[in-house]
């Protein structure tokens, strides 16, 4: 058998992490054009949402569906049809936090919103309602390699479907004392809108595989250690070619044994 | 899709280590479920606890990975030459060849629940706890794939009580990609003091042994397990009996974080995905291992979903009133048990349920029924509104 070419059309991109406000203002700041000031990430409220719903969400869940809007913004693809995947090291870490300080106190009294929160798929979920998309939503980890994984899985489902998927990669992190033990900065969310090509309006092609190459490290110090600290910015140096509209390839960390290798052909 | 083979599975839960156990505890329809003497858990309910859990022992060098959830992972692989089956797939395809993908809800977040009592003075958790090792998610897939020797594309997948069935979908369509030729795929979950308290926050615990559509029904029992396949492309001419993947179907709710969709909409629309996959009508299955948790609301919402799509005469049952409720486990283990239903020709009758509902629309069985099954549906559904169903057949 042949194997297919995992390639798919870049239709969208959102962002949001420290001094990255989101995908417009980040990207001339990843192409070098503009300085990067590290700031606290803001992390918008989700208007998408029931008001209820809205009040119940924790800091993880904002920040995926803030960047998956931004990627679904200017594409013109309906939600309620689209296949997504989440990816992302842990499920919402304050959450974590307070349900393992329950469990350790007398009475272990948790919050069944709580509960319900911290399940790694909570993003998932409250996308769909949001969206009132019934279509297929994965949710899946693979620790520092989280954003690779989340890409490979939603780009064999554009090749294999023959239709679009939003990716979202995030992660905010844990408090003390879990944070001694994941020490991850500042909260950091990606999203890619992807689609069997060619489509109108894709701002690049790319094609994902597997190499044994180490993975390309950004030029500027302070972004640098944001990608290697946060495991959804493994994907800057991704991001920095789609911001400079530069074709070429790119390798990216995935797995302790394998680095993702990924060909960029800029539309425009 | 393409319909692919499952060339070695095996099982672990409560009712028994490895496939004849299992298969005998099926055909008896005994259950494992027991009261609750787990850790420090002081909750009126039952439990599915796998046992000699804490006496298995990681293999030298991955000491590092030493969790509840890692101990139960390496019991199941130990079952049925699991691993010997792998390691003859890696000689056949190469080892970057065969991808690993695994369902689990909580991981081992146990051994993170026992750091925090015993934190030191100043608040820090002890210097023994690794939780890349034990607490991430994807500490399953490290330790299974080191265990396995395979290294080829990896990820775990955590959406809830359907995460082990949809990693079939993310090997199947890997496979058909041609990024790989074989993948290993399956579920562990391991009790925890987060599901046990959690679900009992929710009010969703029963004190008896979980009893799935029975009239009485109130809530779920918790149970531990670990299940694998290794499903492979079709090395050569499909063989009779062989069983295979030949239907997946993925869905969401969109409705509530942990309550399903009153008449299972979400439900429907995956099990009527696995069928179109698969080019089967509803009246070519001839048994549905249901979703079953035995909370109220699930099963009235799979129950109207399932009369829906399939009519009166479908025969079906949960399996969770033997091993109670193993979460992220749940789709791979009840997989397994397809497999052995398809291979041996029986329909595994429910435990626990003496008073049936009377709004059941269909053939809910409550006693094993021998006979030759070709093509069998099983249930998956998850917090989140995440669902998932799979066809199994067994090629003529």
């Amino acid at each position: 058998m042949r194997p297919a070419a995992l390639t798919a059309q870049v239709m969208g991109i959102g962002l949001t992490g420290p001094g990255l406000p989101d995908w417009g203002r980040a990207a001339p700041i990843l192409a070098g054009e503009r300085p990067y000031e590290p700031a606290p990430t803001v992390l918008p409220v989700i208007e998408a949402l029931p008001p209820a719903e809205r009040r119940r969400t924790g800091a993880t869940v904002r920040l995926a569906l803030a960047v998956a809007q931004q990627a679904l913004a200017a594409a013109g693809i309906d939600p309620a049809t689209l296949s997504t995947v989440f990816a992302s090291s842990g499920a919402d870490g304050a959450i974590c936090h307070e349900i393992c300080l329950a469990l350790a106190a007398e009475d272990r009294q948790l919050s069944p919103t709580r509960f319900h929160n911290s399940v790694h798929n909570a993003a998932a979920g409250y996308w769909s309602i949001a969206m009132k998309s019934m279509a297929r939503s994965n949710a899946l980890c693979a620790f520092d390699g989280s954003f690779a994984a989340g890409l490979l899985e939603a780009i064999t489902q554009v090749v294999i479907d023959g239709a679009p998927v939003l990716l979202a990669a995030y992660e905010t992190g844990y408090p003390e004392p879990l944070h001694a033990k994941r020490p991850l900065p500042d909260a950091f969310g990606v999203a890619l809108l992807l689609a069997p090509g060619p489509a109108a309006g894709a701002q690049a092609r790319i094609t994902v595989t597997l190499t044994d190459a180490p993975a390309e490290p950004m030029p500027q110090g302070p972004l640098e250690a944001l990608r290697t600290g946060a495991p959804a910015a493994r994907s800057l140096p991704l991001l920095r070619h789609l911001a400079r509209a530069h074709s070429g390839g790119v390798v990216i960390d995935y797995l302790d044994h394998q680095r993702m290798h990924i060909e960029v052909s800029a539309c425009r | 899709m393409t319909a692919l083979p499952l060339t070695h599975f095996t099982a672990t839960s409560c009712i028994g280590g490895g496939l004849a156990a299992t298969l005998d505890s099926l055909l008896e329809r005994r259950s494992g479920l027991a009261p609750c003497a787990f850790e420090t858990v002081r909750l009126q309910t039952h439990l599915g606890e796998v046992p000699g859990v804490d006496e298995v022992r990681v293999p030298p060098g991955l000491e590092r990975f030493d969790s509840r959830n890692n101990r139960l992972a390496l019991l199941g692989l130990s079952q049925d030459g699991f691993i010997e089956a792998v390691a003859g797939c890696a000689a056949r395809w190469g080892r970057r060849r065969i991808g690993l993908f695994l369902g689990t809800s909580t991981s081992g977040i146990l051994e993170t629940e026992i750091a925090y009592r015993r934190r030191g003075p100043s608040g820090a958790l002890p210097p023994q706890l690794d939780y890349a090792a034990t607490h991430n998610p994807y500490s399953l897939a490290a330790f299974v794939g080191r265990v396995l020797g395979i290294e080829g594309p990896s990820a775990v997948t955590c959406t809830a009580c359907s995460s082990s069935a949809k990693v079939f979908g993310s090997a199947q369509r890997m496979i058909e990609a041609g990024l790989i030729d074989a993948a290993v795929v399956g579920g562990v979950d391991s009790l925890c003091l987060t599901t046990l308290y959690g679900f009992h926050s929710l009010q969703l615990i029963s004190r008896q042994p979980c009893r799935p559509f029975d009239a009485a029904r109130d809530g779920i029992s918790i149970g531990e397990a670990a299940a694998f396949a290794l499903i492979e492309r079709p090395p050569g001419e499909r063989r009779a009996g062989q069983i295979l993947l030949t239907g997946i179907g993925e869905s969401s709710d969109a409705y509530h974080m942990s309550s399903p969709h009153p008449e299972g909409l979400g439900a429907r629309a995956a099990m009527r995905q696995a069928l179109e996959a698969a080019r089967l009508a509803p009246r070519d299955i001839d048994y549905i291992n249901l979703h079953g948790t035995g909370t109220p609301s699930n099963d009235s919402a799979e129950g109207r979903a399932v009369s829906a799509l399939f009519g009166a005469g479908i025969a079906a049952s949960s399996t969770k009133g033997a091993t109670g409720h193993t979460l992220g486990a749940a789709g791979a283990l009840e997989a397994v048990f397809c497999a052995l239903a398809l291979r041996h020709g029986f329909a595994p009758g429910g435990v626990n349920t003496t008073r049936l509902d009377p709004q059941v629309g269909f053939d809910y069985l409550r006693e094993s029924r021998r006979r030759p099954l070709t093509s069998v549906l099983s249930n998956s559904f998850g917090f989140g509104g995440s669902n998932c169903s799979l066809v199994l057949q067994r090629a003529s």
